[in-house]
């Protein structure tokens, strides 16, 4: 085969190639991103608070809505203590959040967040969210799961208002064994 | 479609092609490949027509008449997988085994056995996806953009199947891609340098480079979407921590390309007609290239334009409304110039010019709504309704499939050897003009009232312009069963043609005689400016 047609034939299939490897790591790349700007209206994990360090900004009152909402499919009832509340950003707040099985199943369940204006994503943080978590509930059984949250005060000026809305799936199959266990 | 011509050959074992199924099966010939191509494409798009008739047949009138909402939805997602990636992709790739060769002066393509395999491939994978209709549960029914979780979580069983078909149809496009690029690259004639390649050359070797980038791409959202279905991943799968809308970032940014992939080479087949018949040559070839270029670069950065209403930030949606409206530019310079080439020509109106004109004025009219689906806050009005299904219907039906009929009957004397009828190729002309613009005009105006798009059914007061489009789509559909007996008839007994069928036509391809012969250009031809830069 003639140099030139393998040189072209080496170079092209190095682009397929590399282009492989980009949409390889365009998964992990679109997580990074998502994390680092919060555009996907998830929460993040886990916060570390310091009472001590923080002080609530008393001069505004961000009002926090709670929407739930079950997945197609997804039988439990799933409500909050309330629809909304008021907060200082820097205040520690608690709402209970409530799941109940209404089958005659044991099942597991996985609550996904998402928050909109996604300019305030970053600037939401939860101490305690049962979304960190899957719930295994049995057949009739019914659980509070406390939510604690503080409001950022470095929250932009022009955000008044935040909602907060989770979604129930139910990932019974995914999980297998350890619904059966408990564990 | 080409006869065996014995011309004056030094090889003493030269006995031409074989005989019967074998010579199918087996050629790594440029000629019968491309005419294996264009065959298979014709059959694809028949049977991706008659989806879109039972389409428009259950739309004629409100209510519920003739199918079920689920199989309607599967002969919507079929239409269009197998109008894509069956009808009009396999046609330039078509086009260009039989073109690409004889234009830059080769006496075949860089990697002949590759191209066999490129090519049979096709009716395999494209045999497994439409016997996914026959299989339990159906076929796909998740739109030929198959978002996950509609096309992971709640597909049938044969998505496996379908998976699969599209990994075999990218492994085609890329092997055929690399051996494009391998032969243009490498073995044009001498004196054909890059700025003297024919337009139509210019545009695959483009087209084949975005080819080969996205490809890719798209095998990767099929694979995720064969890992969430059958391996507990949760690429897609919000539950899992995943993300539905990574779907459509990964999907668009193959599927943006994969439009102009569907167009670049129709500007190169209209680039060579309209020159042939205003006997002048190609205005502001430079530019030309130029801007095939600048829309391949930019189609790599709009993709997020299919996706205005998916909750992106008001920066992004100003980036892609911006990028999306900048194509328009190089796009325009095109059409500018395919009008200054005709200005003060001396012009004659055989029927591939009839396509062309036709193609010229009617994708621009495409573009137009383009440009209207670009203006994001504009957009949160035509998304997912008619007026996106008129959009892309104009570009790629008067659009790439009329270049494609274009440069059918152009080439048809070059490939058979005998002119076909013009009585009735331009009776098929009229046909076809008058069908599609009745079909898909109309449903600019359904979209802007409102329709949506992919619905078995409809508000009533929808049902005029469904009407007319549905006699639209009924003509335009049977003008095509007239376009085969046009063709076939033309291979049986139209008149013998000379070398330079058409007076106006420049390029290798015309020096050599028609039909072409087996092997051509089994030495390099002298390039003189005036045959390919005219």
């Amino acid at each position: 085969m003639e140099k030139g047609v393998r040189r072209t034939i080496r170079q092209t299939v190095l682009i397929v190639l590399g282009m492989c490897l980009f949409v390889v790591a365009l998964v992990p790349l679109y997580d990074l991103f998502c994390e680092i700007t919060g555009l996907n209206g998830k929460t993040g994990g886990p916060y570390s608070f310091d009472p001590a360090t923080s002080q609530p900004d008393t001069s505004r009152l961000i009002k926090v809505n709670f929407i739930t909402n079950t997945n197609a499919g997804m039988s439990w009832a799933f409500w909050s203590e309330k629809g909304g509340i008021r907060v200082h950003p820097g205040e520690l707040k608690e709402v209970n959040f409530f799941i109940k099985n209404t089958t005659d199943k044991v099942m597991m369940g996985q609550a996904i967040p998402s928050l909109v204006p996604v300019s305030a994503t970053q600037y939401f943080h939860k101490t305690e969210c049962f979304c960190f978590n899957q719930q295994i509930l049995q057949p009739g059984e019914e659980m509070a799961m406390p939510m604690r949250f503080i409001v950022d005060r470095d929250l932009p000026k022009n955000v008044q208002s935040i909602n907060l809305s989770y979604a129930l799936f139910d990932i019974t199959d995914a999980m297998g064994d350890a619904v059966v266990t408990g564990g | 479609m080409s006869e065996v011509i014995h011309t004056d050959h030094h090889d003493d074992h030269d006995h031409g092609p074989d005989k019967g199924l074998a010579r199918w099966l087996f050629t790594t010939n440029h000629k019968d490949i491309g005419t294996l191509y264009l065959w298979f494409s014709f059959l694809m798009f028949l049977i991706g027509g008659v989806m879109a008739l039972v389409i428009r047949t259950e739309l004629f009138q409100p209510g519920l008449q003739f199918v079920q909402p689920e199989f309607f939805n599967q002969m919507t997602t079929n239409h269009g997988l197998i109008m894509v990636f069956g009808a009009i992709m396999p046609a330039f790739v078509g086009l260009a085994n039989w073109l690409v060769p004889m234009q830059v002066g080769a006496p075949d393509m860089a990697l002949p056995r590759m191209n066999n395999l490129s090519f049979w491939i096709l009716p395999f994978a494209f045999s497994m996806m439409i016997s996914t209709l026959f299989m339990e549960g159906g076929g796909p029914n998740f739109g030929w953009t198959f978002y996950a979780p509609l096309s992971t979580t709640y597909a049938p069983d044969s998505v496996t199947f379908f998976i699969f078909a599209v990994h075999m149809m990218g492994a085609s496009s890329i092997m055929g891609s690399i051996n494009i690029i391998a032969t243009i690259l490498n073995m044009r004639a001498p004196g054909m340098t890059l700025m003297k390649m024919p337009l139509f050359i210019w545009t695959w070797l483009i087209t084949a480079y975005l080819l080969i980038a996205v490809m890719p791409v798209l095998a990767g959202a099929v694979t995720m979407m064969l890992f969430d279905i059958h391996f507990g991943t949760s690429f897609f799968n919000a539950a899992g921590g995943g993300d539905p809308v990574m779907f459509q970032h990964i999907f668009w940014f193959f599927g943006h390309p994969e439009v102009y992939i569907m167009i670049l080479p129709a500007f190169g087949v209209v680039s060579h007609i309209i020159p042939a018949f205003s006997r002048k040559p190609l205005f502001g070839y430079d530019s030309m290239v130029y801007a095939v270029a600048s829309i391949a670069f930019l189609s790599f950065i709009v993709w997020a334009h299919h996706m205005f209403t998916v909750g992106m930030p008001l920066a992004g949606q100003l980036f892609f409304m911006y990028a999306t409206m900048l194509i328009a530019i190089p796009t325009g310079v095109k059409v500018f110039n395919w009008t200054a080439t005709m200005w003060r020509g001396s012009m004659s109106f055989e029927t591939p010019m009839l396509f062309a004109v036709a193609f010229v004025v009617l994708f621009t009219i495409g573009g137009f709504s383009g440009l209207m689906l670009a203006i994001t806050p504009a957009d949160y009005q035509y998304h997912d309704t008619y007026f996106v299904v008129a959009h892309f219907h104009y570009v790629l039906v008067p659009g790439a499939l009329f270049s494609i009929i274009a440069a059918v009957y152009f080439w048809f004397p070059k490939w058979t050897g005998k002119m076909y009828n013009e009585t009735l190729g331009k009776l098929h002309f009229w046909l076809s003009f008058i069908g599609v613009n009745v079909t898909f005009f109309p449903q600019h105006f359904s979209g802007l009232a409102g329709m949506p798009r992919r619905i078995p059914d409809y508000a009533l007061q929808f049902a005029d312009f469904n009407m007319v489009s549905s006699v639209g789509a009924f003509i335009f559909g049977f003008s095509q069963l007239f376009f085969l007996y046009v063709i076939i008839h033309g291979i049986r007994s139209g008149t013998p043609a000379a070398a330079r069928a058409w007076e106006g036509a420049k390029g290798l391809e015309w020096t050599i005689p028609s039909p072409a012969p087996y092997h051509s250009f089994t030495h390099p031809p002298v390039v003189r400016d005036e045959e390919v830069r005219g």
